[in-house]
């Protein structure tokens, strides 16, 4: 496990800690870049923070270790959250952050598996990750090992076809290893999801497609979502998704629940007011 | 007197001019996941309800914990590949081709070729002579749409034996590999002492007026053509090209050198597989006139193998006629 003291006075107080820095850290390197996605990144931080800094095992100075638990981030246009949680865990240096998206950085706009060390699968092609995770998980449990694999989907990704196909092979299989996390902040870039292609009801087609299902209220409460992993982890039998109810663009006003916000940088100026937010936060 | 013409290095089948044996090449993968199961506990395979058709039946019977059931899902299959190699394995996902490189294109771009992760396709039921099933299970754009993805090789084996060879070195290299594989029966013109080397394209036939580059099935219908042409004092060297990606440059360079002209033969639409891949290589080293032999912009339709070969001029007559045609030009330009 890696765990960075950030001085507080608990667990709960330095992954807050923690989750404010890479807030700060997703607008610096979004208005950096001039391009890339903050709303669905800000959304995701705290379930990310959770699993680097709490539920995975894994070794940062040994990325490539046996034993250690694998990631994927399906919903690969959150890369700004992934990359600030790996470098804040130690995978490489926090300057590299701000070259995101630039040339000849391996901090490409997607997660490169071959680019960068902690990345587990080259994602951004929605649905493709979560299949991805469920072969690890499938490769994982056939030959008795005992990692677990997370993997982190959308609430817009789940409107692809594929998705359904690997939720079926994930309990088809009783890929008991796996854990999925659905960041459901109920927008979509075209705008609300129930609008642009209605999902719902989530839950109900999740467990009809013989998953345990998790709702955790608020996916920005550490106390919540540390509980429901604690509970995923003890999971016989078959998968669990936990669906978290996020805030997209949360911390920054101006972006909460705002579709615009999806795939749009922030200006130098808004990025001064979003930080200045978050510094009081 | 025609076998002379052959060459002996090839070590080919003895009758490939009488009675050649008739084997699909999905055989020899099959026979070769066999030998793999024995050889590499992380060989798995991954099956999409077409289980008996791919030849994946006995690697099932075998080692049933090792053959993945995957239903009717091939973009899952794909992904789902990647993920098994992640972690170690050497996943063979085998389905027809059409479904492999078309349904599950992109993620056999981005999952598997993009992550360079250790994933085979066994893409079964190429080109037209799936025959009765129709234009929706011909696979006739595959080798073209295939090897445009970076980081991927791609292999039409001749017969089942190079099949099965093939099947098994693509199991000891690293990396993404696509076998376009038979439903018909292939003459089996190769033997188990004929060389073979991903990359390496293999010249059968001596023969100093034209060169025709082939793969699979045309190999042999090149080779037939060949020997008619013979008759009328035409010398055609033959050259299997079971390699499209990376392709043999240098063979076919030399080819063009000594032969001036080159024909292509393929059982592939004649946009964007081997001729296309040939004439790449010719345009930017050394231009000769050329012609290529396949499917001209169309959808095939159901019949008989030979039939559907006939009707869409993808045999040794056409062959012949397409060497006739461009040493025209070779004569135009001396």
């Amino acid at each position: 496990m890696s765990f960075i003291y950030w001085g507080g006075k608990n667990m709960q107080d330095n992954l807050k800690a923690v989750a404010n820095n890479i807030r700060k850290d997703i607008i610096k390197m979004t208005a950096e870049a001039g391009s890339g996605h903050p709303g669905g990144s800000l959304s995701c931080v705290e379930i990310l923070v959770s699993l680097y800094f709490s539920v995975m095992n894994h070794k940062p100075e040994d990325p490539e270790w046996e034993g250690r638990d694998r990631f994927v981030l399906s919903k690969g246009h959150a890369a700004p959250a992934l990359y600030a949680v790996l470098a804040r865990s130690g995978y490489f240096p926090l300057e590299e952050l701000a070259t995101l998206r630039k040339l000849n950085s391996r901090l490409q706009g997607h997660p490169h598996r071959k680019s960068l060390p902690g990345i587990e699968a080259s994602t951004g092609s929605l649905g493709q990750g979560f299949s991805i995770a469920v072969g690890m998980a499938l490769g994982l449990k056939s030959d008795s090992r005992p990692n677990k694999v997370y993997v982190l989907l959308g609430d817009g990704e789940i409107q692809e076809g594929q998705v359904w196909e690997a939720a079926n092979t994930a309990s088809h299989y009783k890929l008991d290893n796996l854990i999925a996390i659905l960041d459901h902040n109920g927008l979509q870039i075209d705008g609300h999801v129930k609008d642009v292609m209605n999902i719902y009801p989530i839950e109900k087609k999740w467990e009809a497609f013989g998953w345990d299902v998790i709702t955790v209220d608020d996916g920005h409460d550490f106390e919540k979502l540390l509980a429901a992993f604690e509970k995923a982890k003890q999971q016989k039998g078959r998968p669990t998704i936990i669906i978290a109810n996020t805030v997209k663009g949360k911390g920054v006003s101006f972006m909460e629940n705002r579709a615009e916000w999806h795939g749009k940088a922030p200006t130098k100026e808004q990025a001064e007011i979003a930080l200045r937010e978050l510094e009081t936060w | 007197m025609v076998n002379q013409k052959l060459n002996p290095d090839m070590k080919l089948a003895e009758n490939v001019f009488n009675n050649p044996e008739m084997i699909p090449t999905r055989n020899g993968f099959g026979e070769a996941l066999l030998e793999l199961g024995e050889e590499n506990k992380n060989v798995v395979v991954l099956t999409g309800d077409l289980t008996e058709s791919v030849r994946a039946h006995k690697f099932g019977e075998k080692y049933p914990n090792r053959l993945f059931r995957m239903g009717i899902a091939e973009q899952n299959m794909m992904s789902v590949a990647a993920g098994l190699s992640a972690v170690g394995k050497i996943p063979f996902v085998a389905t027809f081709s059409i479904f492999a490189t078309g349904r599950a294109w992109e993620q056999l771009r981005t999952s598997v070729c993009y992550n360079e992760f250790n994933v085979k396709i066994a893409a079964s039921h190429g080109g037209i002579t799936v025959g009765e099933d129709g234009a929706s299970h011909h696979a006739t754009e595959d080798i073209g749409i295939a090897r445009v993805i970076p980081n991927i090789k791609v292999i039409i084996p001749v017969d089942s034996i190079e099949a099965k060879k093939a099947t098994i070195e693509a199991a000891r290299i690293y990396g993404p590999m696509l076998l376009r594989l038979s439903r018909d029966k292939f003459p089996v013109i190769t033997t188990n002492e004929t060389p073979f080397e991903i990359g390496k394209a293999n010249v059968i036939r001596f023969g100093d007026d034209v060169t025709v580059f082939a793969s699979g099935v045309m190999v042999y219908e090149s080779l037939l053509a060949a020997k008619t042409l013979e008759k009328e004092g035409i010398d055609v060297r033959v050259v299997n090209v079971h390699t499209v990606k990376p392709i043999d440059e240098k063979a076919i360079i030399t080819a063009a050198k000594e032969t001036g002209v080159v024909v292509t033969a393929e059982e592939h639409q004649h946009i964007g597989g081997l001729g296309s891949a040939v004439a790449e290589v010719l345009i930017e080293n050394y231009p000769v006139p050329m012609k290529r032999v396949g499917i001209r912009d169309v959808f095939g339709e159901s019949g008989k193998p030979r039939e559907l070969m006939e009707k869409y001029r993808i045999t040794s007559k056409d062959i012949a006629k397409a060497v006739k045609e461009v040493l025209k030009k070779k004569f135009a330009y001396n």
